[in-house]
């Protein structure tokens, strides 16, 4: 199998727009690993959505290229679309059909063999906890069970590699939870490639081992979600207590491991140039008779992450 | 190929009847039809089975339902969001549109011979004389060819207005319009052409009418089915 299950080469789309084109997907270069799960993050209306089209062939690039799991998506889109799977912005889920129908139309569409449709779509159904109500209409069920539906449609015919659109968005928080926990664990269970958009950074946090960033259709950064925290900043302590006077706060920045210092209401922010011992800096500020009540280690957010670098590619 | 195009039929026979409410529907749009194939019947007496009327009945019941069905087909999944889905799988154009062109007309088709059915069984059972009446051929096979490629040309026009509106009802209504307004064109020919129709109508016989008829349905019907094949493209249906 190929090492690196997506490859991008300056790709690039525009759209056709009354005044002038307009460019979705900007010169993006990118490799994504086989076998890990990978966040593509950015805000609304940045690209994530025309990439994933572009990665299934359902666009064409307008310049550059891209391949999947070795096939190029212009020239050879009907061998990537026969070894992914897909959730796209909208479930796709048919409404009228029973949710064991949804997943036999596409087994059928996908040729598993009769005796293995049936055996999977219960695998399926049943590991997401959905299996009791299979012979309901899926319209009946909850947002949160039909997106569950559109994950087991996308594995059903266990592809090397998943397309996933905002696999959360519009879920209340214990149904965005439990998608997942459920694409957790199915990713490791089955051993899957999984190229994830989304806008929600802590979800990435949680499931992805790598991330890339883009905005406005250009990429902004790519790494270990720990890498592009480094960027945004190393480790910090929040310090909650009294009597944090300009001497205090004076000492505190003299200290070397002790990169800036901010003081808001009582809560002192102290930024450090990497991880290191915390008792020092209270011992220090005790010493000059404040009194501390809580002590919080801190790194940067994904979240964080993303703002810093949105406004680096802004000064830039 | 025959496979994805089966796939694609199972799905929509499934979505077209076996959900709640549809067979009812379908039995409301079957019931037009089917008392056109049996009052007429009743009102001409046996001379109905050489005439032209059963060839109007059956082109009439086909193109209804295939009229009804393919906007639901092709602008009822874009208007449902499923289309896309559809389209990332690995099932080919050709197959997505050949699967859901076949059950409507395949409807539209088994309807018109119902319809005639019925008629036969009116007219057998109110002119009963010892032996069965039936159709002369070229009405029994003008029936179910026209039926037929009528069925098919609604089906090609059906791709095209569901490919671009928004809803299956807008596509039903201009559909509508699009299968009405041509019939009324057509009787504005004899007004503007009459010497000429006359004329053209003294050299030929019946079924030889019908058959220059069928033939130019056929061309049509390659046209808009070509057409429509080219038209349904992933590549030009997702904007």
């Amino acid at each position: 199998m190929n090492e690196m299950s997506i490859r991008m080469d300056n790709l690039t789309r525009d759209f056709e727009a009354e005044e002038s084109p307009v460019r979705a997907v900007d010169g993006l270069t990118l490799e994504v690993p086989a076998g890990t799960i990978f966040g593509f993050l950015g805000p609304n209306g940045a690209g994530k959505t025309t990439t994933i089209r572009l990665l299934l062939g359902l666009l064409e690039p307008t310049a550059g290229r891209a391949q999947v799991l070795g096939f190029d998506t212009r020239a050879q889109a009907d061998e990537v679309r026969t070894r992914t799977g897909a959730l796209l912005e909208h479930t796709g889920i048919y409404e009228q059909l029973s949710a064991k129908d949804n997943l036999e139309f596409y087994a059928r569409a996908w040729r598993l063999p009769k005796h293995e449709r049936q055996a999977r779509i219960k695998e399926l159904l049943a590991g997401m906890g959905l299996w009791e109500r299979r012979d309901d209409r899926a319209g009946t069920w909850s947002q949160g069970m039909k997106q569950k539906l559109a994950l087991a449609r996308a594995l059903l015919h266990r592809p090397p590699l998943v397309l996933l659109d905002e696999p959360t968005a519009g879920l209340d928080v214990p149904s965005a939870a439990a998608v997942r926990d459920d694409l957790a664990a199915l990713a490791a269970r089955e051993g899957v490639t999984v190229f994830l958009t989304t806008h929600n950074m802590a979800e990435a946090d949680r499931l992805c081992s790598r991330v890339a960033v883009i905005r406005h259709g250009k990429l902004v950064a790519v790494g270990h979600p720990d890498e592009l925290r480094a960027r945004a900043g190393g480790p910090h302590v929040e310090i909650v207590g009294y009597g944090f006077s300009d001497d205090a706060l004076a000492l505190l920045r003299a200290r070397p491991e002790v990169a800036s210092v901010k003081a808001n209401n009582g809560r002192l922010v102290v930024d450090l140039h990497q991880e290191s011992e915390v008792a020092p800096l209270i011992s220090l500020l005790v010493g000059t008779g404040a009194e501390v009540e809580e002590i919080r280690r801190g790194k940067a957010s994904l979240e964080d992450v993303f703002l810093t670098l949105v406004k680096e590619e802004q000064d830039a | 190929m025959l496979d994805d195009v089966l796939s694609v039929v199972w799905k929509e026979r499934k979505s077209q009847f076996r959900v709640r409410g549809s067979r009812l529907r379908f039995l409301l749009m079957l019931f037009s039809p089917l008392l056109l194939g049996t009052i007429f019947p009743i009102t001409w007496g046996p001379e109905w089975l050489v005439q032209l009327p059963p060839l109007v009945v059956a082109t009439i019941t086909s193109v209804i339902l295939v009229a009804v069905m393919v906007p639901e087909s092709i602008a009822g999944e874009r208007e449902r969001h499923t289309l896309e889905t559809l389209l990332a799988s690995r099932l080919p154009d050709r197959a997505i549109l050949l699967g859901k062109l076949l059950v409507p007309v395949t409807v539209g088709v088994g309807a018109a011979l119902l319809a005639n059915l019925c008629s036969l069984i009116v007219l057998n059972v109110t002119n009963w004389q010892g032996k069965i009446l039936f159709f002369s051929p070229p009405i029994a096979l003008g029936s179910l060819a026209l039926s037929f490629l009528m069925a098919l040309l609604t089906a090609g026009a059906g791709v095209f207005v569901s490919l671009r509106v928004a809803t299956a009802q807008e596509a039903a209504q201009i559909l509508t319009f699009a299968i009405i307004i041509p019939p009324m064109l057509l009787q504005l020919v004899p007004l503007l052409f009459r010497d000429q129709m006359q004329q053209f109508l003294e050299t030929v016989n019946g079924p030889q009418l019908l058959l220059i008829v069928l033939a130019v349905l056929v061309v049509l019907d390659v046209a808009v089915l070509l057409a429509a094949v080219a038209r349904f493209q992933r590549a030009r249906l997702i904007a």
